[in-house]
């Protein structure tokens, strides 16, 4: 068993009990909430008569089902269904006393974009959330996971999780990142390499010199994605980057309670000499802008390579239905796969940082004519920030819709869907058969930057050619899909 | 749920019915299979997230693998949930149930029937959400879950067992060996698979925990 890590160090400062079934009963420092998985869990509650027992460490948003158009959110909500959920979520948070952050709040948004944005998760706490993409909160060295609805109700009941503790896999990503190469390309290539189920039983720590450049919103896109390779949680070692992130943020300590709390913070990192149950070394050295060629996320190719032949992947029966599905012929490159959507927005890249990058590769530029392109905050603070730098008018400018804070078209719970076998190219973290809304739709998953350079060309591009563009005063991408 | 705290190993196999905070044990599912074949079936596919949009998981049953049942024309396939009705054993392969931590995905197989999964691999927020509803799962290795589909699949009206305490399924005068994770295991055959009661007996460790925290005093 792995000893010295910081998942060690918090799950034991966190443990409350052993519990008669062998796991352990494991405190939750922070409880995050949304209206799609909690409803049915405050039913519980209240048929157990049961109240929630520690509602100062429960955080609430909306975020699944919520329209993203501004007159779409007006009250009652055109779709019945959302309607009852998000009445549900504010009448429930009420009665539980419970902050909740809900279409009247401009600091409403993406559960996984508002705790950390708000310096709500911090280093060394435990987070939950009914929600998947809860390894997200890792990259501030928390322990993050996903819960089902019944252990919803054992949080809000008990402020805890019946859980078993985990193996540790060291994941070290070693090189330098080249232009145009970031945190969402490691992340497509660590899962290419682990596989999807890769991480099951296990937690990673990512490590390593390409970990350590990232800023925050990079590491938040890595840890996000952990469970696409089956790792339930993923973290990283809190270091200055982290510190310096939470440094004013409206829940973040202040002043000296900052520097008492960094004490424990900087307490609960591995330890030089920590035991690792696995250690896995995987090079991003020159890695290439990654793209999602099949319907699972560890289908994915450099965009510069060929897409595989089926008998050369992990599973061949996989590949070749989705192959047959997203219509990718192997041999060929993912570069010039002609796309009808692009999406920017989601928990993995739906941050100010992310808009940022794909605001460098738009600017002065305009989305293809046949392509529809969202731009979807991840929260009503990211919006604001993006707007008051001037940003949003770089994706106006272009042509991409400008919309409100949700998870839109990830998973197009609201009108945000792919129609029929519409190409997207996605800042998301699922390519699933019919996740983007249509059974026949298809996703390609990649960075921020890459779907800017997807909406422009119409078509799946390289980045890195646009970057060359720019410093050189003009269009060589252009030329290069034309010709 | 009265929240006193059921005492391990307190509710048994005759636990009454009616009595809505009886926790059964369960033992065994015995049945009949259904099999559904391939690897890294997402959530997705077992419960396509537009019908999520409901706040009791009541309907579920009706969307399970909702997308995958019918063809173009809406009209239902030749899919396993169609053509194995009234199974409760479900056969399935590697990493089932990965991607998204619905509950739905695992209430809605229970609600169409299913009471135990037999499989090579499961996802593990699935697998805990099974847990949860005393869902048992079985992993058996490669050959082990193909070879127990081939024979549902040629025996469709034949017996299947999953015995959670020998960690086996019976079929056909064999009994396969596998894997219900120890945790499974201890709570569906003590009826400890509902923790919420157990944990809460130990609230006031809870408490101090959280006063212990260095964080908790935002």
């Amino acid at each position: 068993m792995s000893e010295g890590t910081l998942y060690d160090k918090v799950w034991e400062r966190h443990k409350v009990a052993d519990l008669p079934n062998g796991q352990d009963q494991l405190f939750i420092g922070l409880h995050l909430v949304h209206e799609v998985t909690s409803p049915q869990a405050f039913g519980m509650l209240r048929e157990r008569d049961m109240a929630v027992a520690f509602p100062d460490r429960t955080v609430a948003t909306t975020d699944h089902i919520v329209p993203t158009t501004r007159e779409g959110r007006e009250r009652p909500l055109a779709d019945e269904r959302a309607e009852e959920m998000l009445s549900h979520l504010e009448h429930n948070t009420e009665e539980a006393g419970i902050r909740f952050f809900g279409l009247d709040d401009d600091r409403q948004g993406i559960a996984h974009v508002v705790g950390p944005e708000l310096g709500f998760v911090q280093p060394g706490m435990t987070v939950v959330c009914g929600d998947s993409h809860t390894s997200t909160h890792g990259a501030f060295g928390a322990i993050g996971m996903g819960i089902g609805t019944s252990q919803i109700r054992d949080v809000f009941a008990t402020g805890s999780i019946s859980a078993d503790k985990k193996a540790v896999r060291r994941v070290e990503v070693t090189g330098e990142l080249g232009d145009g190469v970031g945190a969402k390309d490691v992340i497509l290539h660590v899962i290419r390499e682990l596989g999807v189920d890769g991480g099951v039983g296990h937690v990673y720590e990512y490590g390593g010199e390409a970990i350590r450049s990232l800023d925050m919103e990079g590491r938040l896109a890595v840890c996000n994605m952990s469970i696409e390779g089956g790792a339930r949680a993923g973290y990283i070692n809190p270091d200055e980057t982290t510190y310096e992130y939470l440094k004013g943020r409206e829940f973040a300590p202040e002043g000296e309670a900052f520097e008492e709390r960094k004490e424990y913070w900087e307490s609960i990192r591995s330890d030089e000499d920590a035991q690792y149950d696995d250690w896995v070394e995987v090079d991003a050295d020159d890695l290439a802008p990654q793209v999602s060629w099949g319907t699972n996320p560890e289908q994915v190719v450099g965009v510069d390579e060929p897409v595989p032949e089926p008998s050369e992947t992990r599973d061949p029966d996989a590949a070749e239905s989705a192959q047959a599905h997203t219509e990718v012929r192997p041999g060929e490159t993912m570069e010039g796969h002609e796309v009808d959507v692009a999406f920017l927005g989601t928990c993995t890249n739906g941050r100010v940082a992310d808009f940022r990058e794909a605001a460098r590769v738009l600017e002065g530029r305009e989305v293809a004519d046949d392509v529809r392109a969202l731009a979807v905050p991840g929260s009503g603070t990211v919006k604001r920030t993006l707007e008051a730098e001037g940003i949003d008018q770089v994706f106006k400018d272009a042509g991409f819709q400008w919309r409100e804070a949700g998870c839109s078209m990830c998973l197009a719970m609201n009108d945000d869907a792919l129609e029929g076998d519409e190409v997207c190219a996605s800042s998301s973290n699922r390519n699933y058969v019919g996740r983007q809304g249509s059974t026949e739709g298809r996703t390609h998953l990649m960075s921020p930057a890459m779907v800017a350079a997807a909406a422009v060309e119409g078509a799946v591009t390289d980045v890195r050619a646009f970057d060359t563009a720019d410093e050189a005063g003009e269009s060589v991408a252009d030329a290069e899909v034309d010709g | 749920m009265s929240g006193n705290g059921d005492a391990p190993g307190s509710a048994g196999d005759d636990a009454p019915e009616t009595d809505e905070a009886a926790v059964p044990a369960i033992r065994r599912v015995a049945g009949t299979g259904v099999p559904l074949r391939g690897d890294d079936i997402d959530t997705d596919q077992i419960l396509p997230a537009r019908f999520l949009k409901a706040v009791t998981f009541d309907d579920m049953g009706e969307y399970a693998f909702y997308d995958q049942r019918r063809d173009e024309a809406g009209e239902l396939n030749d899919h396993p949930f169609n053509e194995f009705q009234g199974a409760n054993v479900l056969a399935v392969n590697d990493n089932f149930g990965c991607g998204s931590s619905r509950e739905h995905a695992p209430q809605g197989l229970m609600r169409w029937g299913v009471e135990a999964i037999v499989g090579e691999s499961f996802a593990e927020i699935f697998q805990d959400n099974c847990k949860s509803l005393g869902i048992a799962t079985l992993a058996v290795d490669h050959e082990d879950a193909v070879d127990l589909q081939d024979f549902i699949e040629a025996n469709p009206d034949a017996g299947i067992e999953v015995d959670v305490r020998a960690e086996t399924v019976r079929y056909d005068g064999t009994a396969v060996e596998g894997e219900v994770p120890d945790a499974m295991r201890e709570a569906l055959l003590e009826g400890i698979w509902d923790t919420t009661a157990v944990m809460r007996t130990n609230l006031d460790r809870a408490t101090e925990v959280n006063d212990s925290l260095p964080y908790t005093d935002d």
